[in-house]
């Protein structure tokens, strides 16, 4: 059978005149090996117009590479393509763009050093009669594109300047952008706040109107019920069974993704609360937040709730020193600590799971083991500078099967692994610390329902320890269901702090947006 | 009816089980090269001249000892490029270093001594001093882009012009002559290999199994997180550039022991050979990756191709453009390669 080109492709869609056929997307049979995994085996995936598929399935189980597959990312090792009921064989990401495949990747793939307008329409910038740039045209299409997405960001503005979630919904609008029938979404809500979720799926249901199919991945599975109409689920690289969405529950899902139940979503357990450890009086960085104060006792976890932009992060960095309080006081058992680096922090007890893996935690070429030893490096497991390898390997392989980390190998380049799996491999960066204060940045970013569950116990497991935890969450039932009191600010001020008793989602949202 | 589009060669790991898989060090490639090079001169030195490339220990000799130099400066220069820097000062550093070193280590009987006053002196004085200049070089580049965040170009692009300018001035381009013996014999015989080899040893050791390399390697690859992570990044970067300036230092106190005099114009281009070298055996431009071993042997290929070029007689000219062509393909080789195994 002959293979349309994909110009012939865009025109017969620009055109409008769609080919008859009940599904957008068929793929079978596909296959795909990396050294020392199979990652996808015999996988078979369809995608109807207009639909919503969600994915489903633990850390590692092949769903960001099925992905790229379709993108065009990756070779397939073997596979059937069927887009509109044609066949085709994408070689390229590009080709995928130009026979209608977008897709919006786990971690974000923006310039940071160009400017939001730039980094949509990169490639396709409109140019003047000499070649050269249009950028008040780019501007204008930036803009409208932004009023049709309802999204109140300044084309101008750096990359590096927004926020993580304004940078995914860039991510989202430069997608959008492209007008594809097919759109990839891979864990797009992963840094996002309850309102921008909103936001999102409202988006999502414009396109589905408009007949687009849209592939879902998360980790969510509230997420799953309100936007999906089917479902797909992954296990080990196998397809496990597709669903329409109103005729499964929870439990099903969790059972197909697993293998096993998972009871207790928030294992939490109150614990005795000891002594102050940590206090922030006026702390304050110019221009980010300012006066905020709070009290963090031992086997205390205070949450940390607010919307996108609310300086949650800011305030999180500023305590572990990554950047140094311009006002306020930090004392630690009493005393007072000047935080002028991560150093001193870390001297002081404190460990930090930052909220960008790709930006602030990866060191993506080196190996496993190299990301996970590196914090432990600075404060011992070394004689004389000749680094302890045998001692830390223990360590590394102990927390490699607490947190069941997915690789072959510790000597695996950490770019190779999973989304989820990457996270796990930072929590246990800093778990393998000891510290006495941890500051968690939306810890479980990424990570898949299981994991979820067990990262939460240990997080409850250690506040027993004693272990103070200050933990910041997009996701409000994580923050409700894990914290002992919940301090909640709105631009970069503090509006209050809840006890857990009197928490609920409507208290938090109202002090959140006040 | 499905189009099949199986990969041409799918990876042959995929049935391998995951346990049975063993990691080749990357040297081994670059190691395979030097030797095909070798051995495509003894091929040629046949068909052309009519004799042996391989089987002249003089050759040979002279070859190491000439690579050895530029070795040293790239044991440091490895190290600045793992950390995503870059180190263009080291040649000029070579030419001053030889120049005070020299100065203070004129024979008694010297006439037109630089330091009348300070002849005949005990070679300790003229090596402390070379390496001590060296070493304040490098902890002024490690300031610089540390502190001022200069991009390492700029500032080493900097020093290697303000340092081969203290060369001239020293002693307005006068060469020094009439060094000690005991001097001397620093750079006499097999001494440079040995110096060589010793250094890439010592780095080598510290950068697979100390702190220092761990933390080397992490800021190459990720500055930000390893900041996050509590290493100290400007001291350390102070750190590395103060010992890629020590062994630059440390390179134009051979270099003026083997040559017996000093000269002002000594080292010019090393710097851009030693880069190569690191990147012949396989560090990446880009930070976070390289070893040192893959740095000696990309030192060698470098020296192979000088020598094996004299051998056959060819043109001085025509010997650079191949040396500019073959240091492109061998990276252009290494990256093709580097881009199959990672499989994608
Ligand atoms: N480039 C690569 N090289 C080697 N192995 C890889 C590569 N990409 C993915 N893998 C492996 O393939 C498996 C599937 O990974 P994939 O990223 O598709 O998982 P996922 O389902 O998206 O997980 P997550 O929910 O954590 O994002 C994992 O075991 C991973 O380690
Ligand atoms: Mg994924």
């Amino acid at each position: 059978m002959a293979t349309i080109t994909p110009s012939t492709a865009e025109i017969v869609r620009r055109s409008g005149a769609v080919p008859g056929a009940d599904y957008l997307l068929e793929v079978e049979g596909v296959r795909k090996a990396f050294p020392g995994v199979l990652a996808l085996d015999d996988v078979s995936f369809r995608l109807k117009r207009g639909h919503v598929h969600a994915l489903m399935g633990e850390n590692g189980a092949g769903k960001s590479t099925l992905m790229k597959i379709i993108a065009g990312v990756y070779t397939p090792d073997a596979g059937s393509f069927r887009l509109k009921g044609q066949e085709i064989r994408l070689t390229s990401p590009l080709d995928a763009l130009r026979y209608g495949i977008a897709m919006i990747h786990q971690e974000l793939n923006l310039m940071n050093f160009m400017t939001v307008a730039e980094n949509i329409w990169i490639r396709r910038e409109p140019l003047n009669a000499f070649g050269f740039v249009r950028h008040d045209e780019m501007r204008r299409r930036t803009l409208a594109l932004f009023e049709q997405l309802d999204i109140p960001l300044d084309p101008e503005s750096e990359i590096r300047d927004l926020s993580v979630a304004n940078r995914q919904m860039v991510e989202i609008a430069k997608a959008v952008s492209y007008d594809s029938d097919v759109l990839i979404m891979d864990e797009p809500t992963s840094a996002l706040t309850e309102r921008e979720v909103g936001h999102l799926f409202k988006i999502i249901r414009t396109l589905k109107s408009q007949g687009k199919g849209i592939i879902y991945i998360t980790h969510k599975m509230n997420e799953l019920f309100e936007i999906a109409d089917e479902v797909s689920v992954f296990r080990d690289g196998k397809f496990v069974g597709e669903h329409a969405a109103a005729d499964v529950t929870r439990d099903d899902i969790i059972r197909e993704m697993v293998g096993r139940e998972i009871t207790q979503m928030f294992p939490k357990e109150i614990v005795p609360i000891g002594e102050t450890v940590l206090s922030v009086r006026d702390l304050s960085l110019a221009g980010k937040f300012h006066g905020v104060s709070f009290d963090l006792r031992k086997g205390e976890i205070l949450g940390l709730a607010g919307l996108v932009g609310s300086g949650r992060s800011n305030v999180a960095e500023t305590l572990f020193g990554v950047t140094p309080a311009t006002a306020g006081t930090i004392l630690v058992d009493g005393r007072e600590l000047a935080v002028r680096n991560p150093g001193t922090a870390m001297t002081a007890g404190m460990a930090f799971l930052t909220e960008d893996r790709k930006e602030t935690g990866c060191f993506l070429l080196l190996d496993i083991m190299a990301n996970m030893q590196i914090a432990l490096l600075r404060g011992g497991y070394a004689t004389a500078g000749f680094v302890r390898e045998r001692e830390i390997q223990t360590l590394c392989l102990q927390q490699k099967a607490r947190l069941r980390i997915r690789t072959p190998d510790l000597e695996e380049p950490i770019i190779n692994l999973s989304g989820g799996n990457q996270q796990k491999v930072l929590i246990a960066r800093w778990l393998m610390l000891r510290p006495k204060i941890l500051i968690l940045d939306e810890p479980t970013r990424g990570i898949d329902v299981g994991a979820k569950a067990e990262i939460h116990k240990l997080i409850t497991e250690l506040a027993g320890q004693g272990v103070a935890v200050l933990m910041i969450s997009s996701e409000l039932p994580e923050v409700l269901g894990m914290s002992d009191r919940i301090l909640v600010m709105h631009e970069g001020r503090m509006t209050g702090i809840v006890d857990r008793k009197d928490a609920n989602q409507v208290a938090i949202m109202d002090l959140a947006s006040q | 009816m499905a189009t099949d589009i199986s990969s041409a060669s799918p990876p042959a790991s995929a049935e391998t089980p995951v346990a049975g898989r063993r990691r080749l060090p990357p040297e081994l490639s670059i190691l395979g090269v030097m030797i095909g090079m070798m051995l495509l001169f003894e091929a040629l030195g046949w068909i052309f001249v009519g004799q042996s490339f391989i089987a002249n220990p003089l050759r040979l000799k002279i070859m190491i000892l000439q690579e050895s130099e530029i070795g040293i400066i790239a044991v440091g220069v490895t190290q600045t490029i793992i950390m995503a820097g870059i180190d263009l000062s080291s040649g000029s550093v070579v030419g001053m270093t030889a120049m005070i070193a020299a100065s203070l280590a004129q024979a008694a009987d010297a006439p037109h001594a630089v330091y009348p006053g300070l002849t005949g002196l005990n070679p300790i004085f003229p090596v402390a001093a070379g390496l001590l200049c060296g070493l304040a070089v490098g902890v002024v580049n490690g300031w610089l882009i540390a502190y001022t965040k200069i991009p390492p170009f700029i500032a080493t692009l900097g020093m290697m012009v303000s340092a081969r300018g203290v060369a001239d001035w020293y002693t307005n381009g006068q060469p020094i002559g009439n060094l000690t013996d005991s001097f001397a014999d620093i750079g006499a015989g097999w001494w440079p290999v040995i110096i060589f080899l010793g250094v890439a040893f010592i780095f080598h050791i510290a950068l697979r199994y100390t702190r220092y390399g761990k933390f080397t390697y992490a800021i190459g690859a990720n500055p930000l997180a390893a900041r996050v992570s509590g290493i100290n990044v400007e001291r350390h970067i102070v750190l590395v550039y103060m010992f890629a300036g020590l062994l630059s230092g440390l390179c134009g106190v051979v270099h003026t022991a083997r040559a017996i005099s000093g000269q002002a114009g000594v080292g010019m281009g090393f710097e851009l050979d030693a880069i190569a070298a690191a990147v012949i055996g396989g560090t990446s431009l880009s930070g976070g990756v390289g070893r040192m071993t893959g740095t000696v042997i990309g030192a060698v290929i470098l020296g192979i191709l000088t020598s094996g070029f004299t051998f056959l007689n060819v043109d001085a000219h025509y010997q650079e453009i191949i040396k500019g062509g073959v240091i492109i393909a061998a990276v252009v080789a290494d990256q093709y390669r580097q881009r199959r195994r990672k499989s994608v």
